[in-house]
């Protein structure tokens, strides 16, 4: 072996033992870079909506849901373990919080990167206002079927972690708005934990969906289906 | 008489796919061909919207509450969900819902309200004969919120189709015939349900 072949050689594995000690540190920066929209989000929340802390915190797993990874158009609980408050306000701003930002990946989302949880109310009632940022309104993919899936997660998740919560109602920056994006009714609550029924009234329902008279329709002729 | 309602339009497109496809666009074409096949049953058509205009939600029900004996359909295209499936809504119950013993004056607000029993059969017909026709649909139909179909005083049902993200606007609108054709099928099964619930 001649000795220009013995110094290439040489060369060749001082090289590889550079690269055996370079390369994975090449490859966290190239995976921290192919993560800008993740860095920038979380350095926009920070600012936004700094984590929230309370004297009551206490380590639990909390049942949140996001979307199915494996049934499209599902939700499925995940188990995180979180500080929780033990205070039923803050507890639910944390869980929200927890909903937005910490999805296990971006095709789980049900609420947008970058909404915001403006402001979160409790009444007497377990009737929880809770106040968006209008993100989650512009932002949150149009359609039936994807703002269900917003109001499900955000209402199954308080069902699942918080036991004052009764009904949800949803505000747009303050304001009630007639629907999600262009479909999903926001105008009513939304049921979070099933109440107790009082007895049904005595009266019957319409039979066979029967409609009973009304001012918008004239008696005797709905149900008949026009030539 | 079917009210078939192509959902948006005007400024308001609904769901954009990347590749350019628009849900006011493609709705206002299932609408249309879905007219040709439910005329072509001997059934009379209204649509709440010809072209691209965008009438509100109350003036798209007030078509349909100006007819007697109607029911209404919504067309929609998703945002997301397996591409070539569909799904069909009634409109789940709000809170605090007028019983039978109500009044005879309805609420504009609650007009969906005495008939979300039948509304519920026409989407479960509506849902198993897409079921049948597009592989991957549920079976059963969802009830959600959705803010049309409140204010029908009429059987009501939304129809979404998965999705706009397809790569190609002509994957949605080969979806046209079938869905014409389990409408026809579906109303033609609702149809002696509704009258007889009406006697």
């Amino acid at each position: 072996m001649s000795r220009r072949v013995k110094i290439a050689i040489a060369v060749l594995v001082v090289a590889v033992v550079i690269g055996a000690f370079y390369f994975p540190k090449l490859r966290q920066r190239v995976l921290r870079m192919s993560r800008p929209e993740r860095t920038e989000e979380q350095a926009r929340r920070e600012v936004v909506q700094p984590p929230i802390a309370t004297p009551t915190d206490v380590k639990v797993k909390a049942k949140i849901f996001w979307a199915s990874p494996v049934a499209a158009g599902a939700l499925e609980p995940v188990e995180i373990e979180l500080p929780l408050s033990a205070d039923a306000v803050q507890r639910s701003k944390q869980l929200i919080n927890a909903l937005i930002a910490d999805a296990p990946s971006p095709e789980q989302r049900t609420l947008p990167a970058d909404a915001t949880l403006l402001e979160f109310y409790l009444l007497a009632d377990g009737i929880a206002v809770a106040d968006f940022s209008d993100t989650l309104s512009t932002e949150t993919p149009s359609g039936i079927l994807s703002e269900q899936m917003t109001v499900d997660s955000i209402a199954r998740t308080l069902a699942a972690n918080v036991e004052a919560v009764r009904r949800l109602k949803i505000l747009i920056h303050g304001q009630e708005v007639e629907t999600l994006a262009g479909h999903l009714d926001l105008s009513d609550f939304f049921p979070v934990r099933a109440e107790a029924k009082p007895p049904a009234p005595a009266s019957p329902a319409a039979p066979g969906g029967k409609a009973p008279a009304s001012g918008l329709t004239p008696p005797g002729a709905p149900g008949k289906l026009g030539h | 008489m079917v009210v078939l309602d192509a959902a948006h339009g005007g400024a308001d497109a609904g769901a954009h796919g990347a590749t350019g496809v628009v849900e006011s666009e493609v709705v206002l074409s299932l609408a249309r061909l879905a007219r040709f096949e439910l005329e072509r049953q001997g059934l009379r058509v209204v649509m709440t919207r010809q072209g691209n205009e965008n009438p509100s939600f109350d003036e798209r029900s007030a078509t349909a509450n100006a007819q007697r004996g109607a029911i209404f359909i919504s067309l929609h295209v998703s945002s997301t969900g397996p591409a070539g499936t569909a799904r069909v809504y009634s409109v789940a119950m709000r809170s605090g819902a007028l019983s039978a013993a109500q009044p005879s004056l309805l609420p504009w607000d609650q007009a969906q309200e005495p008939y979300a029993e039948s509304s519920r059969r026409l989407a479960e017909l509506v849902q198993i004969q897409l079921a049948q026709k597009f592989r991957g649909s549920p079976e059963v139909p969802s009830a959600a919120p959705v803010r049309q179909l409140r204010t029908v005083a009429a059987p009501a049902i939304a129809i979404e189709f998965s999705s706009v993200a397809v790569q190609d606007r002509s994957q949605l609108d080969a979806m046209g015939p079938a869905l014409a054709e389990a409408v026809a099928r579906a109303v033609a099964t609702f149809r002696p349900f509704y009258e007889e619930g009406a006697k």
